[in-house]
């Protein structure tokens, strides 16, 4: 009975890490993936998410619609930076990410001087459940849930709607699609709209759990550039396996270790995997598929 | 025209020219009289500005020269200056032994560029990849050194002290005549404009020599490059540890000249600071990197005394903009500009072209 507590304490910790990477990564990997650019402003869209999230519950709303605002106004946001500057940098990726980052800048200091460095939180869903001798948050098991319904929304939208269609033929060969009709310039816009709206549900789903700032973006990046880093282009045969790696190597060291080896395990797990695998766990899986 | 100055003066840098070294000179005499008309103040505070300059001209090899995109020339600083503080701490001053800490703390960041390039470079990591792993590698390092508050985090008598930062460095230092004699002010000014005019002069040698060609012929189009025979991964190697050593080179400095040093230094937004003056002086071009990185940092401090927000406010949407409308950076926009206006004056014909070029060439 100890022992069975101690694996599923082992697969939770898991499991939760294997939920934070996959939504802080999952909007970034599909942008990624998509136009080969490398959103420097993703940690932005998140902080973004999080305060609309807060200030619609404290306005009244209750919290699962307050979220789906938190990933709208960022989705907004997102098509709206994409028609104005990013969709003039798809030729130049490294311009990108220096554009991306100036805007991070720009807005993160922007946040500061408008709400200040603090913001009044609202506070974890109450509820726990108990295995063994540990006591667990339910709304740890929320964000997991979450993390598993992103993939399967990913999914469906990327393999069974007409958009999906449009969107992997755009990014398997742009000047095909075109001359088939599709308009790729739409579909970038709306494929980064995803990408930030994803980034804003993320922001919402952890607002509960974390302290508002204007820096908290920061919190996500790391992870989520290690995981697409790891991942490669793909987000579903990228993003979730690298994820799944990832937790259990993060929850075993952070388990032995403490945090701080988690992360760095998790940096060190990095360079080598860039070292053997250069394209990723998506580049692996392809070639042995082909 | 003797091959020394051909390698001062030739493709890879755009200042060039009797007029370009006529000002060259200038500034560089204006440079070295400055302390001697200037308030104390304003000559340490002038100093400060050129620490900087190191890490700028490093990230212009790198990023403008050789086309990777690194964000981890704050690791590199961090990396030298921790170091700097730990060795001079532990060390003490005597026998020039600061000397010794600077040297040792450069060489640190040296290896560490070696380290991190080799993984990302014989990994073949390219593009965008090489900048958020750079990115995540410098977060990572910060991080760490934030925690490190505790009283068992000391190497040797040298505490790090967490998120407040390593204090009691010593600054360098000479031994003379039994005195000590310590470089801060005026001498740390002149030390600090010798390395940067050795520094500056090398490096376009070294970016207008064979070496520096292959480098160009790397960031214009890599695969070519290999296909016609050169190692490329050996050139971004050496052109990576190259740049990490003038970030190490600032970060020691640095230190030195501070006497402290927090993480800092190293996380967000110290980060962003020199893809910003690079990017926006004129990341292909050492001179236009040097003037631009100088004024912007001038303009900085500036705006800092009244809000450090508005300043760094400002530095995003300098650095959006550049990126929009000059990619090339405004210090090349200005001086094409000037040579635009300049040679449009006498109404030229093709045999005054040709001359004009064939001199030019010389």
């Amino acid at each position: 009975m100890d022992l069975l507590a101690e694996v599923f304490s082992f697969v939770f910790q898991a499991a939760d890490v294997f939920a934070f990477l996959v939504l802080a990564a999952s909007g970034l990997a599909i942008i990624f993936g998509m136009m080969g650019i490398i959103n420097l402003a993703h940690g932005e869209f998140i902080m973004c998410g999080a305060y609309v999230t807060v200030i619609s519950v404290q306005l009244g709303i209750p919290l699962p619609v307050a979220i789906l605002c938190g990933a709208l106004a960022a989705g907004l946001i997102g098509i709206a930076l994409e028609r104005t500057i990013i969709h003039r940098l798809y030729a130049r990726p490294l311009d990108s990410i220096v554009a991306t980052w100036g805007i991070s800048l720009i807005v993160t200091q922007g946040m500061l001087l408008a709400v200040g460095s603090t913001w009044p939180g609202i506070g974890t869903p109450a509820g726990s459940f108990i295995v063994g001798e540990y006591t667990y948050a339910s709304y740890r098991l929320v964000l997991i849930g979450s993390a598993i319904a992103v993939l399967v929304l990913i999914y469906c939208v990327f393999m069974k709607t007409r958009y999906g269609v449009f969107a992997r033929a755009t990014m398997q060969q742009p000047e095909m699609a075109r001359a088939l009709g599709v308009r790729t310039p739409m579909v970038y816009s709306v494929t980064f709209g995803i990408g930030a709206a994803l980034a804003g549900l993320t922001g919402g789903l952890f607002a509960p759990t974390m302290t508002l700032i204007p820096m908290m973006g920061m919190t996500f990046i790391v992870e989520a550039f290690v995981t697409v880093v790891v991942g490669g282009a793909d987000v579903l045969l990228g993003t979730a396996p690298a994820a799944i790696v990832l937790g259990v190597i993060k929850a075993a060291l952070t388990a032995w270790y403490g945090q701080l080896f988690g992360q760095i395990g998790l940096l060190i797990t990095v360079v080598i995997v860039i070292r053997v695998l250069p394209e990723g766990i998506t580049g692996w899986l392809t070639r042995r598929r082909v | 025209m003797p091959r020394f100055l051909k390698l001062l003066h030739g493709d890879q840098t755009i200042g060039r020219g009797p007029a370009f070294w006529t000002g060259f000179c200038v500034v560089l005499l204006g440079a070295l009289l400055y302390p001697l008309g200037a308030d104390d103040y304003y000559v340490g505070n002038t100093a400060y500005f050129f620490i900087w300059i190191f890490m700028a001209l490093g990230l212009s090899l790198i990023w403008g020269y050789t086309g990777m995109l690194s964000f981890g020339q704050t690791a590199f600083f961090g990396l030298a200056g921790y170091s700097y503080g730990v060795i001079s701490i532990n060390l003490g001053s005597a026998y020039g032994l600061t000397f010794f800490a600077l040297f040792s703390a450069v060489l640190l960041a040296a290896l560490l560029a070696l380290l991190l390039g080799y993984f990302m470079i014989y990994g073949r990591i390219g593009g965008v990849f090489f900048g958020i792993v750079t990115l995540s590698v410098t977060f990572a390092f910060s991080q760490f050194l934030a925690q490190t508050a505790g009283p068992q985090w000391r190497i040797g008598e040298a505490r790090l002290n967490g998120y407040n930062g390593m204090v009691g460095i010593l600054p360098l230092s000479l031994p003379w005549s039994g005195e000590e004699i310590y470089i801060e002010g005026r001498v740390l000014y002149y030390l600090l404009l010798a390395m940067l005019v050795v520094c500056y002069l090398a490096l376009r040698i070294l970016v207008n020599s064979r070496f520096g060609n292959v480098l160009v012929a790397i960031r214009e189009n890599p695969e070519r490059a290999e296909m016609l025979g050169y190692d490329i991964r050996k050139y971004q190697l050496a052109s990576f540890v190259i740049g990490g050593t003038l970030a190490g080179i600032s970060g020691a400095m640095y230190t030195s000249w501070g006497q402290f040093i927090t993480p800092a230094t190293m996380a967000l937004p110290a980060v962003a600071m020199p893809i910003i003056w690079v990017a926006v002086g004129g990341r292909k071009d050492l001179t236009a990197t040097l003037i631009g990185t100088f004024v912007l940092l001038y303009a900085f401090q500036t705006v800092t005394v009244y809000s450090q927000q508005y300043a760094l406010i400002l530095m995003g949407v300098l650095l959006v903009l550049t990126v929009l409308f000059t990619p090339s950076g405004y210090v090349v926009a200005l001086a094409e500009l000037l040579q635009r206006l300049t040679a449009a004056k006498p109404k030229d014909n093709a045999v005054s072209r040709r001359v004009t070029r064939r001199a030019a060439d010389d």
